[in-house]
């Protein structure tokens, strides 16, 4: 196709860009485009705000979920105020053991996470909660993961304070190691 | 008729969409469409236009804030009053929304709705990190950061609650009767996969028309399973704009203005894991038994696309939309979001748009696909061939849509496209639907021939 071809070589330029800082396009329209390396690095100061104390119960191994004080929606992920009804929620301290409620097998994936490739995502439910968790559900193969699985919470030793300081592996299956 | 005047589209253009245009700024990508645009109602002075609503979804691709000022300002519209449209992958549907409320209320009798996306500025997998920014930043794109990945956790549930448990539900094995059905999934997505491709074909504008066969795009690299890469749409750089009038003046500029008939728009949680568990808004011709055993929408469906069509459908006075409007063009960002969009918007009932694609009912009559389609041309879907083949310049994808549908109702297609294949005869009514968010946004638009 015309459309490969043509992006094929604006592609070798790219990498050219990439090297040298700045590459001259000869493109088939007839222009002479110049193209340059434009970097951009930000470090954001973060804070968790009213969900830290989830973030710092997975460093303890725990996994906490938001129950509302007033209809008692209980949320797998956290939020501070129910969607249901507005009201303020409570902590309380969610199974570690639940099921595959939907999963995928990701071959690709964002440029921070491509190097992960192939990785399992689940969503995760979990008895009498009524919303879901997203994770990484490892130690089993695209061909064995089905909805329904059995499926535990493992923590990252060292936490680095983020969501993937938990993950699921199969109920039975053999500890992974992070 | 929704509240306020009603509003014609009177004119659109649209660039090539292309993988990458680094001969043109988006600057420039907005002008050349404009330019299109203005050209085909020449009566219509920039003078002429009150207002503007420029979208663009992602300041990450533009890297330049106020970019909407910076067209606002190439095409010589200042100091009108403009506004700049964000709203994810529904971008360019809310813009026309937008451009629709500012006519409608009385406020501008003229109104330039332009977008644009420059998404060829950085590699494919960067941008794909981009995107997945449009989601929870705490507690979903640590995990993956994938669009690709959240939209098959979306499929994966949709083919459990339709063909596992319907279709396959006597296979007793359970990992068994799953890998049936989704091997029945992948083979019906494909057909979608094939539909736009080669409908694309006849497109001047499209970005990868291909006579893709169905052993090719069943076979397609995998990305995220059960999608593999003929069932994802691609990025791209492009622009488009239409132009929208008011009753009193849209006669003057175009005998053949079409006018803007309904508008819906829904909203749901941005994170996948939130949504509800409960039940299924219904439209007049479903009941509440049918869908006893469904927990809606869950993962598996769009609510915020079933609510937008409820809204529009009930401006426009629609009670059957599969007898009353003659083509859709619907956001395929993904081949399985195409299926999911069907029901949402009451083409077919929620668990039978795999049959509706497999009895041929969304392909266009008279196109070879090389498949057998009792149903051939039912109701086309993504006669253009959609985002899949098209390409997805996310700020100006809803507003193509909006341009193809303008000129499939205006019968023009011909002129605009260099031939006819892709006209829909006598399309009398159609819709548009824009969507962003794994459905957490989500806008639905009729247009019919005035």
């Amino acid at each position: 196709m015309a459309e490969l071809k043509r992006f094929k070589k604006f592609r070798d330029v790219m990498s050219e860009v990439e090297k040298k800082g700045a590459a001259v396009y000869k493109n088939p329209v007839g222009t002479s485009d110049l193209v340059v390396l434009s970097p951009y690095n930000i470090k954001y100061i973060h804070s968790y705000a009213q969900d830290s104390d989830f973030f710092l119960g997975l460093a303890k191994g725990k996994l906490l979920g938001s129950e509302c004080k007033n209809c008692h929606h209980r949320y797998a992920t956290p939020r501070s105020h129910c969607m249901e009804c507005g009201s303020e929620t409570k902590w309380f301290r969610l199974p570690l053991q639940g099921k595959v409620h939907s999963w995928t097998t990701c071959y690709f994936g964002s440029e921070e996470f491509l190097k992960e490739t192939p990785f399992n995502l689940a969503l995760v439910e979990f008895e009498g909660v009524d919303t879901l968790l997203l994770s990484r559900l490892d130690g089993v193969k695209q061909d064995q993961a089905f909805i329904g699985m059995k499926v535990k919470a493992e923590f990252r030793k060292k936490p680095r304070y983020l969501i993937s300081d938990v993950h699921f592996v199969p109920v039975g299956g053999k500890k992974t190691r992070r | 008729m929704a509240t306020g005047r009603k509003v014609y589209v009177i004119s659109g253009g649209v660039t090539k969409f292309a993988k990458a245009h680094p001969e043109m700024d988006f600057r420039l990508m907005v002008k050349r469409a404009y330019d299109y645009a203005m050209k085909d109602v020449p009566a219509l002075k920039t003078s002429d236009i009150e207002s503007s609503r420029i979208s663009y979804f992602s300041d990450h691709f533009a890297r330049q804030l106020k970019a909407a000022s910076m067209v606002q300002d190439f095409l010589g519209l200042n100091p009108k009053d403009s506004r700049r449209i964000e709203w994810g992958g529904a971008t360019g549907g809310q813009a026309i929304q937008a451009g629709w409320e500012t006519v409608a209320s009385g406020r501008n009798d003229v109104c330039l709705v332009a977008g644009f996306e420059t998404m060829s500025h950085v590699r494919t997998w960067k941008g794909n990190e981009f995107i997945a920014l449009a989601s929870d930043t705490n507690f979903d794109y640590p995990v993956g950061g994938f669009y690709t990945g959240y939209y098959a956790l979306m499929v994966q549930r949709h083919i459990y609650e339709y063909l596992r448990k319907r279709k396959f539900g006597r296979i007793k094995d359970e990992l068994k009767a799953q890998h049936a059905a989704t091997e029945e999934a992948k083979r019906i997505m494909a057909m979608v996969s094939v539909k736009n491709h080669v409908n694309a074909l006849h497109n001047p504008y499209a970005q990868y028309p291909v006579k893709l066969t169905m052993k090719e795009a069943v076979g397609g690299e995998m990305i995220a399973w059960p999608l593999n890469r003929p069932s994802v749409c691609t990025m791209s750089d492009g622009a488009a704009v239409t132009i929208l009038a008011s009753e009193d003046v849209a006669y003057k500029y175009t005998d053949h203005p079409v006018l803007i008939s309904g508008v819906g728009c829904g909203t749901d949680t941005m994170r996948l894991a939130d949504r509800p568990h409960g039940k299924v808004p219904l439209f007049p011709w479903e009941t509440a038994e049918y869908y006893a055993d469904l927990e809606y929408p869950g993962v598996h469906s769009f609510r915020a696309g079933r609510t937008a069509a409820l809204e529009a459908y009930k401006n426009a006075g629609i009670k059957d939309p599969k007898e009353e409007l003659d083509f859709v063009e619907l956001h395929d960002a993904y081949a399985s979001s195409e299926i999911q969009t069907y029901e949402d918007i009451g083409l077919c009932r929620y668990g039978e748009g795999y049959d509706f694609v497999d009895l041929g009912s969304p392909f266009l009559k008279g196109m070879d696909y090389g498949l057998d389609l009792p149903r051939k041309g039912e109701m086309p879907v993504n006669p253009s061939g959609g985002l899949i083949a098209c390409g997805h310049p996310v700020g100006a994808t809803g507003i193509m849509q909006g341009v193809f549908a303008f000129w499939q109702l205006q019968g023009t297609i011909g002129k605009h496209f260099g031939n006819d294949r892709l006209q829909v005869r006598d399309a009398k009514r159609g819709l548009i639907h824009s969507h962003a968010g794994t459905g957490s946004s989500v806008t639905v638009t009729i247009m019919e021939r005035a």
